[in-house]
């Protein structure tokens, strides 16, 4: 029987793939890639513990369409940055966005 | 009669003022006609004043009271009385003469004229306030134009002067301001209505009287100027433009007095009897010691600013002598007189230095032959500061000896010799400018002008007006005087 | 006629103003309207004088003039009496001959308006003088007199000597004033008014007397030294001669110097209350008198021999008052002033015609000017005082009036004969002899009828003016002009015949010196040649002034500028200058101090940012990484 503990276990891998990612990529898209997969591993954390630990309410499944939203609303904003960043330096390296550095 | 007709006297230069700022820049023409209007209108006033003053009382008359800060009692309140009648009516010619001598200033002038009227309403103001924080505003506020009209339009060394002038002046000013706080804070209630503090001379303490007296002193000295505090007047003189010298030798320097009388010596009556012969001291030093100094002149502009100093003196010599209405009276007469007279003295010099560009006694000689008219005049004005009789300057004189004789003689009679001493140096003066061959810048020279005959034209008449017939001027003062030395109670 | 005469001053005033603004373009009307101001004055001074002396009594005309209460009251009026009426005739008859005269010797003139304009102005100021009755207008008048004097002295002021003796006359005169004010003021300050009758009623009752008085009437006096050239203040008179020769007849010998005796003469209730200054008034007079004389015996300018010779003159009159010769010292103040300003005018008419001052290039003008010669002559008898001329009679008042005074009555005579000596050595090296410059006297003439006439009409005036005071005539002169009461003037025929032979002794010798040639001048000079260069040299009193006071005035004068340049005014920029220089210094303190503790601050925090600034890599992913670090360190510390 697949229980809360699998779902979690999955949410945190999930999550440390998304953490790895971040860290790693060079890539700004594959970093917003990560950063999406973070958020996800959270909306299966918060849909599972509301399945489990209150199925009367749906608090948890609420939030969780909070965050989608959220994070769409972030990827529009983050793409758009990146975009302007590559029309500005041909390229969209996130190490070599630095000119706001001092 | 023209309701607040002192209100009108003090702001129609200031309305004046805002106006010529208004007018295009390089108008002159219209400039300098708009500032004759200006102080032509306070002169006409002025004469209104006096025809309508009453002179057979002492009281304050055409007074107006409004309460300007009622927080701390303090009141917009004018008034005139026998010691300023005469002084706003000199105020107001001496502002149109300067006007007309004004004309040859060629740079920047509207804000010169703007300046000049300020300064104008300053004067005003200083003479008909009657309470003192209005005095002491219109006090400091001349101080400003002042140091900008001999700062910006003055001669080679105008920096120096005005910046010298602004100092000391307004290091006088805070003695004042606090024997005026002094005043303030030991009345009760808190006032600073001089008629209230006239009245309650009496109850003041010897020891406050004595230090209110020295404060107020300080200030006044510094402005008339007595020895030891005279030397920023040649330095201001000389560098100020004529139509300043004439203002600051013809009115600022009365205020000094005009001080003393009004304030100093009817509120701290016994201070004034403690002080009466060190006052009476200092103007005999004056006179004697500015002729000296004089003598030694090659300035024909500093020896007129020196003998400012000397004539000054005759002034602190009346006001010694404070029981006596005829010395007090030719105090003021000196004051009335030295106005008239010195201040056409700077006008002429103004009218040859514009012609020549120097003033050097030793550049000029046998101007008779070359410009009659002028020397004429001038020579006629030198007599009258002389103290020739039949002129202005000898009534006073011999009013302050006649009455300061009997309080202190030996004093007086030193001071006496102060006559021949203004003879000596005028007369040498004469002689090298006037009489000889022509030599020097004297044959470039052209004839004194009718804009500036104009100008010098009623300060010669007054000044023979009063020297026939003194009680053209001693009616007006007699009254307030009479009661000033009842108020001293010596 | 008397109760309007204070218009006399009026007319020459407005003659002033007259030609001062509207004719001075035109020099006939100029000159017509100042002479008849002065005709008009000249009649009605003589209608007065009948008047007054025929019946004496006093007439006075107040005028409020200023009125301060009780502090300070002075009417001004004038008084008509015996003393003024008869300065009237002597000021509007030699003014009137004097501007007649000048019609000729002006002529050419290029400021001959100006010229009558002054004469005008001085005629004013000499008829209010003389018209005043109190002290206070009496001194306004005084000043105007030395301000006329001083224009017309200098009136050819293109000449460095003219203008220079102008203001010499008018600081030297007012240095005399300066004790006539402060005797003023004492007056007021003892009697409480200026007006004579006031003042001599003060001291009548006593109020001013004693040591006070004295020193107001020694003062007062003082002024009368200074007008009328009395020792010490003499200087100015002989050089007043650079003036036009017709003003040196009218001001320097006939009026405004004999203000001052007129001074004394109005005042003498002063003196006589006051012994001390009545005898300091007395030998002032007789040195005065005696030195000058001493002078004129010398001097080589035609006009310095009459300017010393006024001064003599005038001496004379002081020491009589002074002895309480009060009509004495009127009389003579009367007749000197016709003769000596014929004496002056004759002179004028000799220098018109021979350009030059200077008697050594004269001589034998006598053919070639006869009315000035003889007018000349008659001037020169009446002034030795020989019978009958005018000089006669009053000399022998003055002689008369020493009587008790031997040591005063030996030097008046002395003084008679040193007058009569180079009275006659002037006439004879002047209009007799051979002429010494050819050329100058190849070119003299006799001058022009507008200027002999006036000689013609004061050689008359100096003949019979003396007559007047004709001592078998009622009470002399003292019937006209007294004071106090009109005593009887004996004619003392002794000291008449003393006089006489005094006066022809002088006379004699300079008719044996200068005319004969007997005696040789230049070995009497040679004989006594310290005396005679001081005599030339007028006693060095010019030199010693010069010396004493003139030179250390200046010297002063600018050491007092230095001082109030370098030490007052030092005073003054050195506290502005320690104002800078503590400003300066509160500056340096400041920045170093005060400013050094907050920048102290900021360098720290500076450093400090410094260091840790290496951890912001501006890396998001190092930041990031960070972040998970510490949440795993604190998820392990936990």
């Amino acid at each position: 029987m697949i229980g809360l503990s699998h779902y979690m276990a999955l949410s945190a891998i999930v999550f440390c793939i998304g953490v790895y990612g971040m860290l790693t990529r060079r890539n700004a898209v594959a970093v917003l890639m990560s950063v999406e997969l973070m958020f996800n591993s959270v909306n299966i954390a918060l849909v599972a513990c509301a399945r489990f630990v209150t199925p009367e309410t749906v608090t948890g499944q609420a939030v969780a369409v909070f965050t989608i939203a959220v994070a769409a609303a972030e990827a529009t904003v983050a793409l758009a940055i990146v975009l302007l960043i590559y029309q500005h330096h041909r390229g969209i390296d996130v190490d070599r966005v630095n000119f706001m550095k001092w | 009669m023209i309701s607040g007709i002192l209100s009108w006297m003090i702001f129609i230069p200031l309305i004046g003022m805002a106006v010529t700022m208004l007018l295009p820049k390089d108008n002159h023409r219209l400039i300098r006609w708009t500032s004759v209007i200006v102080t032509l209108i306070p002169l006409g006033l002025s004469l209104l004043l006096l025809k309508a003053y009453d002179s057979s009382t002492a009281a304050f008359q055409f007074q107006e009271l409004a309460s300007w800060i009622p927080a701390l009692n303090v009141n917009y309140h004018l008034g005139v009385d026998g010691l300023s009648v005469p002084m706003v009516f000199l105020t107001a010619l001496l502002s149109f003469v300067g006007v007309l001598v004004s004309f040859n200033i060629e740079k920047r002038v509207k804000e010169y004229f703007a300046f000049y009227l300020l300064l104008v309403s300053g004067m005003m103001g200083v003479f008909a306030a009657l309470d003192f924080f209005l005095f002491y505003v219109f006090w400091e506020i001349m101080l400003v134009p002042m140091y900008f009209l001999i700062g910006i339009w003055g001669g080679p060394r105008k920096e120096y002067a005005a910046i010298k002038f602004f100092l000391y002046t307004l290091f006088g000013s805070i003695f004042m301001l606090v024997a005026i706080l002094a005043l303030y804070f030991t009345s009760t209630p808190n006032s600073l209505s001089m008629v209230e503090h006239i009245q309650r001379a009496p109850e003041l303490t010897r020891g406050f009287q004595l230090f209110a007296f020295s404060f107020f002193f300080i200030a006044f000295a510094i402005k008339i100027p007595t020895l030891p505090f005279h030397t920023w007047l040649p330095d201001a003189h000389v560098e100020a433009p004529t139509a300043v010298s004439v203002l600051l030798a013809g009115i600022l320097l009365k205020m000094g007095t005009y001080g003393l009388l009004r304030i100093s010596f009817p509120m701290f009556p016994e201070a004034t009897r403690y002080f009466a012969l060190p006052v009476a001291i200092l103007g005999v030093a004056g006179i004697i010691y500015g002729a000296f100094v004089c003598m030694a002149q090659t300035d024909l502009k500093k020896l007129v600013a020196y003998s400012s100093v000397s004539h000054m003196g005759y002034c602190l010599l009346g006001m010694g002598a404070v029981g006596s209405v005829a010395a007090i009276s030719g105090a003021m007469f000196q004051m009335v007189s030295h106005g008239l007279i010195t201040g056409a003295l700077f006008a002429l010099v103004g009218v040859i230095y514009d012609r020549a560009h120097t003033r050097e006694i030793s550049a000029f000689g046998g101007m008779w032959i070359k410009v009659p008219v002028y020397s004429g005049i001038m020579v006629l004005f030198v007599l009258g500061s002389l103290g020739l009789p039949g002129l202005s300057g000898f009534i006073s004189e011999f009013m302050v000896f006649l009455g300061a004789f009997p309080y202190f003689n030996v004093t007086v009679a030193i001071g006496v010799v102060g006559v021949l001493l203004t003879a000596a140096y005028f007369l040498r003066m004469i002689q090298k400018m006037f009489l000889g061959p022509v030599a020097g810048h004297t044959e470039g020279l052209s004839e004194i002008n009718a804009r500036e005959i104009i100008a010098v034209l009623p300060l010669g008449i007054l000044m023979i007006a009063i020297g026939v017939y003194p009680a053209l001027l001693s009616d007006y003062i007699q009254a307030t005087i009479t009661n000033l030395v009842r108020l001293i109670g010596a | 006629m008397l109760a309007n005469a204070w218009l006399i001053p009026v007319l020459p005033l407005v003659a002033m103003a007259l030609i001062m603004l509207v004719t001075h373009r035109n020099r006939t009307l100029s000159a017509g309207i100042s002479i008849t101001a002065m005709a008009i004055a000249f009649v009605w001074a003589w209608a007065i004088a009948f008047t007054v002396w025929g019946n004496p009594v006093e007439q006075r005309f107040h005028f409020e003039w200023l009125n301060l209460g009780p502090s300070m009251h002075i009417p001004i009026g004038i008084q008509i009496d015996g003393l003024s009426a008869m300065m009237l005739i002597v000021v509007t008859t030699v003014a009137l001959m004097v501007q007649i005269y000048s019609l000729g010797y002006m002529h050419g003139d290029p400021r001959y308006s100006r010229y009558y304009a002054y004469l005008s102005l001085f005629g004013m100021a000499m008829l209010t003088l003389v018209l005043a009755d109190n002290f206070f207008l009496m001194f306004v008048a005084w000043e105007l007199v030395g301000l006329a004097s001083y224009l017309l002295i200098g009136f050819w002021f293109e000449k460095q000597s003219a203008s220079d003796a102008g203001k010499k006359a008018f600081i030297t005169t007012r240095l005399g004033d300066l004790g006539f004010i402060i005797g003023l003021l004492m007056l007021y300050a003892g009697a409480g008014t200026l007006t004579f009758e006031g003042v001599f009623g003060a001291v009548e009752k006593g109020l001013l007397g004693g040591a006070f008085l004295t020193t107001a009437a020694i003062f007062l006096f003082g002024g009368a030294i200074g007008k009328s050239a009395q020792v010490p203040l003499h200087v100015w008179l002989p050089d007043a001669m650079e003036g036009p020769t017709p003003v040196s007849a009218l001001i320097h010998a006939a009026t405004m110097v004999v203000a001052g005796v007129y001074l004394v003469a109005r005042g003498l209730t002063l003196f006589m209350a006051a012994e001390t200054a009545a005898i300091t008034v007395a030998w002032i007079g007789i040195i005065t008198s005696f030195m000058a004389a001493t002078i004129g015996l010398v001097q080589n300018d035609i006009k310095r021999v009459l300017a010393y010779s006024t001064v003599s003159q005038l001496g004379y009159m002081v020491m009589a008052l002074g002895l309480g010769g009060f009509t004495a010292s009127t009389f003579h103040l009367m007749t000197h002033a016709f003769f000596k300003s014929l004496l002056f005018l004759g002179a004028g008419s000799v220098i018109h015609a021979v350009h030059t001052n200077d008697i050594r290039e004269m001589g034998g003008l006598h053919s070639k000017m006869k009315i000035t010669s003889t007018t000349f002559l008659i001037a020169s008898l009446a002034i030795a005082g020989i019978f009958p001329l005018s000089g006669f009679w009053s000399k022998d008042e003055i002689v008369a009036a020493t009587s008790g005074h031997p040591v005063f009555m030996i030097l008046t005579l002395g003084v008679a004969f040193m007058t009569a000596f180079y009275m006659f050595r002037l006439y004879f090296l002047t209009f007799t002899g051979t002429p010494r410059d050819k050329h100058k006297f190849d070119h003299a003439h006799e001058s022009p009828k507008v200027m002999t006439y006036p000689l013609i009409f004061l050689a008359f005036l100096s003949v019979v003016s003396g007559w007047i005071g004709l001592p078998w005539l009622h009470h002399g002169f003292s019937s006209v002009v007294y004071h106090g009461e009109p005593h009887h003037a004996e004619f003392h025929i002794s000291l008449a015949l003393i006089s006489t032979l005094v006066a022809l002794s002088g006379i004699g010798l300079a008719y044996l010196m200068y005319y004969k040639r007997s005696i040789d001048p230049v070995k009497v000079g040679g004989a006594m040649p310290g005396l005679y260069r001081t005599l030339l040299n007028k006693y060095y009193v010019d030199e010693a002034y010069a010396v004493l006071f003139i030179k250390p005035y200046y010297v002063f004068c600018q050491a007092m500028f230095w001082f109030d340049a370098n030490v007052v005014d030092g005073i003054v920029n050195g506290t502005g200058q320690f104002g800078l220089l503590w400003g300066r210094f509160q500056r340096w303190f400041d920045e170093t101090f005060v400013d050094g503790a907050v920048n102290g601050l900021g360098w720290v925090t500076r450093g400090f940012g410094a260091t840790i600034r290496y951890l912001q890599t501006g890396s998001l992913q190092n930041y990031a990484f960070i972040v998970f670090a510490a949440l795993v360190i604190l998820w392990i510390l936990r």
